[in-house]
């Protein structure tokens, strides 16, 4: 039933563009809080710096993209935020990453329990080789959930949009889904978790429209409880979905480290950006 | 119009289609070739086998059967044999047989086995091949006659249930495999017992726990070199630590056992632990490297631990691939045969093997043991025992490929 508004508001955002979402969102009116922040860091693989001194602070219960050219990590960045880079053998991060103020690089933080509270989507769904409703119910085992577990499976499949198409066949293989509906089965996935911030990695580059039309309806239910950062390709999507858009680019020095050059309200990125690059980038000018 | 010159390729590019075919057709010509030349050796390799596992058999008894009976002994009942056996050999021998067997439990042919081996002094004259028996059958007999004028002839297969249930016997006629291949049996099993758990935790430890540093790469590096190493080298290394330096273990002193050596089952199986190690840590390498890495990131990306990722997922994906390789690389060690001589395995023993503190010998053993042996007959017992042999390793080999696929069936769904 709230699909569908939901779908006629991220159409028609998309048509005016220019017009943020929080406006039309209703939760707009409490003041904004920082999340996750970013403080300096700068990441290495091996001798190479990939990433050099980033700082942002992304707001809770909001959706911040991260945009920008290929290669110029956007996605290096974002793992840092779950210490995804920790199983790159080389990969080595400098700075602070401030999850509600705690460092989470800091020692002693133990970075498997930063993943269950920073929760990530990949880019290729990649559902457990299970059943759906042990894709859910592993994660949250795992976690120490204790309660009712159907519940929770429910829950979280309707919280991901993905109940009615899945609740007469969850003994079925996660595998068995169309690729739209396994995505929306590794956000159900992460959501049972009860993860505070929730990171996407180009959730919908291996998707078709229609299928990226309902992870990004998804995304705007999901935003009203989780913080979500997105990586994306697509301009289009970031305009669409994001609340808050950072721009990403190589560096100009000839090391070829990625650094944010600006970090805005989308409707500022895509309508007067300050950084001419940015401008370039998303008018199509350059990237 | 320049366009359509560069397509006709006029100048710039020289028509050359008919020359690029014939390459290929060379090639594929020579791989061909390649392939055939791979299967003619088989099926020269299946050839020779069966060609010496059948064939013609000259045989005569070294006593008249008059001397024992009226009649000749396969027309009398059985329990006449029992009683010819009874009076006919000595208290201890019918002991032993009884101890094995009673004998008023035995099958006839069994019985007449004994009658004929025992007390008829039954003996091969003269054997032949296959390819004898049927081309040269004249020749055969002549010979064999010449050699024995009451030479009998009978065309034998050699690989018979006899074959397979009778233990080890100095006389051609009445020789079996039932102990070596028992032998075989518990060595092979022993040798998966000890080298899969070992093999599969090392390459879990190479492959998700170890960083890339230069001595886990020079580790790697010696694995793989490990695996080309001669077996034989392994069997040395075999004689001096396990049969000699560990004998306490290995003869099975240390938990009560009398009167072995350190020649047992259990110094084989640590043996050819060792030599197929290196290839199962390969083979589960492999194994583990083929589970994608997206797997993985989904398991970490919900809080799973390391371990928590390694048991719950890329275990499970990898396992058919890890038992697969592992038979494989196993079904190799049952053909070994120069380890098992340095370390001593018996080429003459009547007794089952009892566990694996016990003396033992092996298919391979007995074949090689049956090769060097000047007579012919012996030879067409090597052929029958390497048909045994190659059963043994095809239904292995066939184990390893459905359990598999019943693994990766049960993954599917």
């Amino acid at each position: 039933m709230s699909n569908t508004p939901t779908l006629q508001k991220t159409i028609m955002t998309d048509s005016t563009r220019l017009k943020p979402l929080t406006t039309n969102a209703g939760t707009a009116s409490e003041p904004s809080e920082t999340a996750i922040a970013a403080n300096h860091i700068n990441i290495f693989y091996g001798a190479f710096k990939a990433i050099a001194d980033v700082s942002m602070a992304v707001e809770a219960r909001k959706i911040t993209a991260i945009i920008g050219p290929s290669g110029c990590g956007k996605s290096t960045m974002l793992r840092a935020f779950n210490r995804m880079n920790d199983f790159v053998p080389t990969a080595r991060v400098e700075g602070e990453i401030l999850l509600h103020g705690q460092n989470l690089y800091a020692p002693g933080v133990d970075p498997v329990e930063v993943r269950r509270r920073v929760g990530m989507v990949f880019q290729k769904p990649n559902p457990f080789p299970k059943s759906i409703y042990d894709n859910i119910a592993w994660a949250a085992r795992l976690n120490g959930y204790r309660g009712d577990m159907d519940k929770l499976v429910e829950e979280s499949l309707r919280a991901a949009a993905l109940w009615d198409e899945v609740k007469d066949k969850l003994k079925q293989s996660g595998l068995s889904l169309s690729g739209g509906q396994q995505q929306r089965l590794c956000i159900a996935r992460t959501i049972a978790i009860r993860p505070e911030i929730i990171l996407m990695d180009e959730p919908c580059s291996a998707l078709d429209p229609i299928a990226t039309i309902k992870i990004e309806e998804l995304m705007q239910e999901l935003k009203q409880r989780y913080t979500i950062i997105i990586v994306t390709h697509n301009m289009q999507q970031a305009a669409r979905v994001s609340d808050r858009t950072a721009m990403m680019m190589l560096t100009e020095d000839g090391k070829r480290s990625g650094t944010l050059i600006e970090f805005d309200d989308t409707n500022v990125i895509f309508t007067r950006p300050k950084d001419k690059r940015t401008e370039d980038y998303v008018s199509g000018r350059f990237g | 119009m320049a366009n359509a010159d560069r397509i006709a390729g006029s100048d710039v590019f020289r028509p050359n289609l008919t020359g690029r075919h014939a390459t290929g057709r060379f090639w594929q010509t020579a791989f061909l070739g390649a392939t055939t030349v791979g299967i003619l050796g088989l099926i020269l390799l299946m050839l020779n086998i069966v060609n010496n596992a059948f064939g013609l058999v000259a045989y005569a008894d070294g006593e008249d059967y008059l001397k024992y009976s009226p009649i000749p002994v396969e027309q009398l009942a059985t329990s006449d044999l029992v009683v010819l056996l009874t009076n006919e050999l000595s208290t201890g021998a019918i002991n032993k047989l009884n101890a094995e067997q009673p004998l008023d439990t035995r099958s006839r042919s069994d019985l007449l086995a004994l009658v004929f081996e025992r007390i008829l002094d039954r003996e091969v004259v003269a054997s032949s091949t296959l390819a004898e028996a049927v081309f040269n059958r004249q020749a055969f007999e002549a010979d064999a006659l010449a050699k024995n004028p009451d030479a009998r002839f009978v065309f034998k297969s050699w690989v018979t249930t006899d074959f397979l249930t009778v233990p080890m016997s100095s006389q051609a006629l009445f020789a079996g495999v039932r102990t070596a291949i028992l032998g075989s049996l518990m060595l092979i099993g022993l040798t998966i017992a000890i080298a899969l758990p070992i093999g599969t935790g090392a390459a879990i430890y190479l492959q998700e726990y170890a960083d890339k540093s230069l001595i886990n790469r020079i580790i790697e590096t010696n694995i793989y070199n490990l695996a080309g190493v001669p077996s034989i080298v392994y069997g040395m290394l075999g004689l001096a630590v396990f049969v000699r330096v560990l004998e306490p273990l290995t003869s099975g002193a240390m938990f009560g056992a009398t009167d072995t050596n350190g020649r047992t089952i259990l110094s084989a199986a640590l043996t050819m632990a060792l030599l197929v190690l290196p290839v199962i840590i390969v083979n589960a390498q492999e194994a583990l490297k083929a589970v994608p890495d997206s797997l993985r990131q989904a398991a970490y990306g919900v809080g799973a631990t390391r371990w928590q990722t390694i048991w719950h997922h890329v275990l499970p994906q990898a396992i058919p691939g890890v038992l697969t390789g592992s038979i494989l690389a196993v079904s190799r060690a049952i053909g070994e045969t120069a380890p098992l001589i340095v370390i001593g395995a018996s080429t003459f023993i009547t007794a089952d093997p009892s566990g694996p503190f016990s003396g033992f010998t092996a298919l391979p053993i007995q074949i090689y043991n049956w090769t060097v042996q000047p007579q012919a007959e012996f030879r067409n017992l090597a052929g029958a025992a390497i048909l045994v042999l190659l059963v043994l390793l095809l239904t292995l080999n066939a184990s390893a490929i459905i359990l598999r696929n019943r693994l990766s069936a049960r993954r599917a769904n």
